[in-house]
């Protein structure tokens, strides 16, 4: 044992950490083992990635009346879900604002945004798809879904910093609640708030372009076709125009913050 | 004459078994200025804060208008508190609303909260603003954002809010301790102004005890959460305020 003087040490090994380095390295050497991922399978994906991208040039804008289609119902779509997002966001985040809300209330309202945040958009719009079937209405409630439980989160902790000296001035002149929120609350929150929107915008529009891969509307939908016929040259165009919507959808946000100087 | 506002045996715990208001009696009638002065925390903010309730007292009443305060429901609490104007430390506006509407927020309590928030107002409502904004000073300034102010003007744009309420009893807690001296000489004098003028009284916690004699008919001292002095604000001496604030070195 290195209780004696002879055996001191600077830097004493620390046995465990060594240990549980050993032990991850090993696991991730198991792990490559078990999915097959070899040198070999590597440099065979490559060449397959090469013989693919050589397919997806040029990009083939010929049936464009299709990709305008599908790019118009994914825009409404995000727009739509993130005014319907909002305007639920909106009572559940006061709800559960601890600073003004009773616990009674604060807590079922943060547990309905837990669930919202639980799963991915793609996997809740699986289940609508099922539960309404096939369509852009499929992929609104996905997406709503979506916003209520990241808007009603932000929303909740802007309102939880706001100062209470406001509130409490507002409250002191006799004021009923809905009063003392649109005048103390809203004021200290609403620029932050445009600012929440536009980046959930800015979220649905990116997603509504994937929930239609499983049925739910959208862009989503030609893109898995096109895929699926191997017209790479189309799911190029499809590629471009996606890009080229959430660059667009950036400048119209810092746009819109501009205006509610958010 | 009856008291506008009688306090009885106020005990204020925020934690259990450890009062910082120890039962506090007061009348105090239905003009003039009382100033409360006392040390740092010893009760002064919790004390004019338990008369609206912004904060609950554990016990004791506070009679306003005939009515116990402490009993009341949230709803007939919110009606008795339009007549109790408040003017805070810290003006407490709204700071990303424009003064003119920081003063119609002395009017919330009348009007439905759909109005309110549509800011369609009684036209009296306004016209009464703009007049206390002449007379605060403030006139050129309606539009303006309260957070673009000065401390003295959003201190204006407090007593005014609050005069928009026409309390039955102001409540200042501290108003002038954030403002320079000039300043607070001129914030003690309006609100001197504006209570003779609509007729109400008030009571103010002070730090500056110069400031309590010149502008107080009476003085309240209170220290570790009860009243020490209670009289007429030309007949306080050293050695009450030695009784008060503790010590004598200060007073050199």
């Amino acid at each position: 044992m290195a209780r004696t003087g002879s055996s001191r040490s600077a830097f004493p090994p620390d046995w465990w950490a060594r240990g549980a380095w050993i032990v991850l390295l090993a696991y991730l050497l198991y792990a490559c083992a078990q999915l097959e991922l070899t040198p070999a399978r590597f440099a065979a994906g490559l060449e397959h990635g090469a013989k693919f991208l050589a397919r997806l040039f040029p990009p083939d804008f010929k049936r464009w009346e299709l990709l305008v289609k599908g790019m118009v119902e994914s825009l409404q779509m995000a727009i739509v879900a993130s005014a319907l997002g909002t305007l639920l966001s909106l009572p559940l985040a006061l709800l559960a604002a601890r600073n003004l809300m009773p616990v009674w209330a604060s807590w079922p309202a943060r547990a309905v945004m837990v669930v919202c945040r639980s799963f991915h958009p793609v996997i809740v719009a699986i289940l609508f798809v099922k539960a309404v079937g096939f369509g852009a209405l499929a992929g609104i409630l996905a997406l709503t879904v979506a916003s209520v439980g990241f808007l009603g989160k932000l929303m909740t902790e802007a309102i939880e910093e706001i100062s209470l000296k406001q509130v409490e001035a507002v409250r002191a002149t006799g004021a009923p609640f809905a009063s003392v929120v649109s005048y103390a609350v809203v004021p200290q929150v609403f620029s932050r708030f445009v600012g929440f929107v536009s980046y959930e915008t800015d979220a649905n529009l990116r997603n509504s372009t994937m929930v239609g891969i499983v049925g739910a509307g959208g862009i989503g939908g030609t893109l898995f076709a096109a895929f699926q016929r191997f017209d790479y040259d189309f799911v190029c165009a499809i590629v471009l125009t996606i890009i080229a919507l959430i660059m667009a959808g950036e400048v119209l946000t810092v746009q819109v913050k501009k205006v509610f100087k958010a | 004459m009856s008291a506008a506002l009688s306090v009885r045996g106020l005990v204020k715990e925020y934690v259990p078994g450890r009062p910082v208001l120890r039962g506090i009696d007061l009348d105090f009638a239905a003009r003039g200025i009382t100033a409360v002065i006392g040390p740092s925390g010893t009760g002064k903010s919790t004390f004019i804060r338990c008369i609206n309730r912004l904060v609950e007292p554990t016990a004791g009443e506070v009679i306003f208008e005939d009515r116990d305060l402490v009993k009341l429901s949230r709803a007939e609490l919110r009606s008795a508190r339009r007549r109790i104007g408040m003017v805070f430390q810290e003006y407490n506006l709204v700071e990303r609303l424009s003064v003119m509407e920081n003063l119609l927020c002395g009017r919330l309590g009348y009007v439905a909260p759909l109005k309110a928030w549509l800011r369609r107002y009684p036209a009296r409502d306004i016209a009464r603003a703009f007049e206390l904004l002449d007379i605060v000073g403030l006139g050129e300034f309606a539009q303006a954002r309260a957070d673009s102010l000065s401390g003295g003007q959003r201190q204006r744009v407090g007593i005014a809010r609050a005069v928009m309420q026409e309390p039955k009893l102001l409540l200042a807690d501290e108003p002038t301790s954030s403002l320079d001296p000039k300043t607070s000489v001129e914030i003690m004098g309006l609100m001197q102004t504006l209570a003779q003028a609509h007729g109400f009284p008030v009571i103010i916690n002070i730090h500056n005890v110069e400031l309590a004699r010149r502008f107080a008919e009476r003085i309240v001292g209170m220290t570790g959460g009860r009243v020490v002095y209670d009289g007429p604000a030309a007949r306080i001496t050293e050695a009450h305020l030695k009784e008060i604030y503790g010590g004598e070195d200060w007073l050199e």
